[in-house]
């Protein structure tokens, strides 16, 4: 038997959140951590409430804090988290939460909207494509791969206190990923508008978002490159 | 572009590069330090070190560095912590209130500084 924790709270009922204890039988196999909700949700509490979609570490929606790690329940499997037979499930941090795992990304995405995360090119485009050498196309491995499923940004203490502010590490993961497009010709505004003492510079390299990402990524990178444009075009 | 009128020099870009560059005079300004404190040290060998003019100069530019990098990294602490997201409404006058002892503090730091190395 597991013992998993849940985070419950429902605002029509609940005056404040609090943790409930599910025994979880898992057959003896090594379950992902979404498969352990679906059985929680199917068998014991038909009210438990969270995000999920593809259940394949490609939609993004699961995100939670999993033994106090964020990650993707559906490709978390239970051997890699668990330690002494325990199970903790969170909302993801630092966001408000609607109901019980499933938390408001209005500011996550307010922060995405800002960096403008599409091609910018006036001229005007031809027939196929723009063409991209594979060395220029290179570039963006590394930056385009990332789902927003919000687990970096959701583990940045800079983003827990200022997340009005702080672009956070998939903003600037997606704000380099343009910068670096060899078909953008934006780069000089989208410079102009990090170069503000929070929006780039809130990043105090904890690294957080290199730990939890599931596709591996690194913004901390990314945004050093940022910043080394930043100075490029100041100096 | 979010600005900030009460940060040091209101971009980004120059307060973390201002950080460096005072990081790296109070690494050189405490090594020699050091450095003069592994060898004996005695009133009069102190007194002579304080009283060339490069070592005057060296001293005034570790004390501004210091109110210049601190200046970053509390405006930044206060800016984390001392918010209205994290205290309430009272958030704004706290910080208000924190930033101008810590300006005041470290003004006075400096002023005091020139006072015992060039009186
Ligand atoms: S960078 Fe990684 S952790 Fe952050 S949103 Fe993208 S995929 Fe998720």
């Amino acid at each position: 038997m597991l013992k998993v924790s849940l985070y419950r709270y429902n605002p029509e009922s609940d005056d404040a959140p609090h943790m409930e204890d599910f025994s979880v039988d898992t057959g003896g196999k090594d379950l992902m951590v979404l498969d352990v909700l679906e059985l929680i949700k199917a068998d014991y509490d038909g009210s438990v409430t969270y995000r999920r979609s593809c259940r394949e570490g490609v939609c993004g929606s699961d995100g939670l804090n999993i033994n106090g790690k964020n990650g993707l329940a559906c490709i978390t499997p239970l051997s890699e988290t668990v330690k002494g037979g325990k199970l903790v499930i969170r909302p993801l941090p630092g966001l408000p939460v609607i109901r019980d795992l499933v938390v408001d990304m209005s500011l996550f995405y307010a922060q995405y909207e800002k960096v403008q995360p599409y091609l910018q090119n006036p001229s005007p485009a031809p027939a196929i494509e723009r063409l991209q050498s594979p060395e220029e196309r290179a570039q963006l491995d590394g930056l385009y791969e990332c789902i927003l499923c919000a687990c970096c940004s959701t583990s940045c203490p800079s983003f827990w206190w200022n997340p009005d502010r702080f672009i956070g590490p998939a903003g600037l993961l997606q704000a380099y990923r343009f910068l670096a497009d060899s078909r953008d010709t934006a780069t000089e505004g989208r410079l102009a508008k990090l170069d503000d003492p929070f929006s780039v510079f809130r990043c105090h390299g904890i690294q957080n978002c290199v730990n939890v990402c599931p596709k591996g990524l690194n913004p901390t990178k990314a945004i050093g490159h940022i910043r080394t444009m930043l100075l490029n075009r100041a100096t | 572009m979010v600005t900030s009128v009460t940060s040091f020099s209101r971009t980004g870009l120059s307060d973390w590069l201002i950080q460096r560059v005072t990081s790296v005079i109070l690494l050189a300004y405490f090594l020699l330090i050091a450095y003069q404190l592994m060898g004996s040290v005695d009133y009069t060998s102190w007194t002579r070190l304080f009283e060339q003019t490069w070592m005057k100069v060296f001293t005034l530019m570790a004390a501004l560095s210091l109110a210049a990098h601190s200046w970053i990294g509390l405006w930044s602490v206060f800016t984390d912590y001392l918010t209205e997201r994290m205290l309430g409404p009272k958030g704004n006058v706290i910080r208000l209130v924190s930033q101008l002892g810590a300006s005041l503090a470290l003004v006075g730091y400096v002023i005091w500084v020139v006072v015992i190395i060039w009186s």
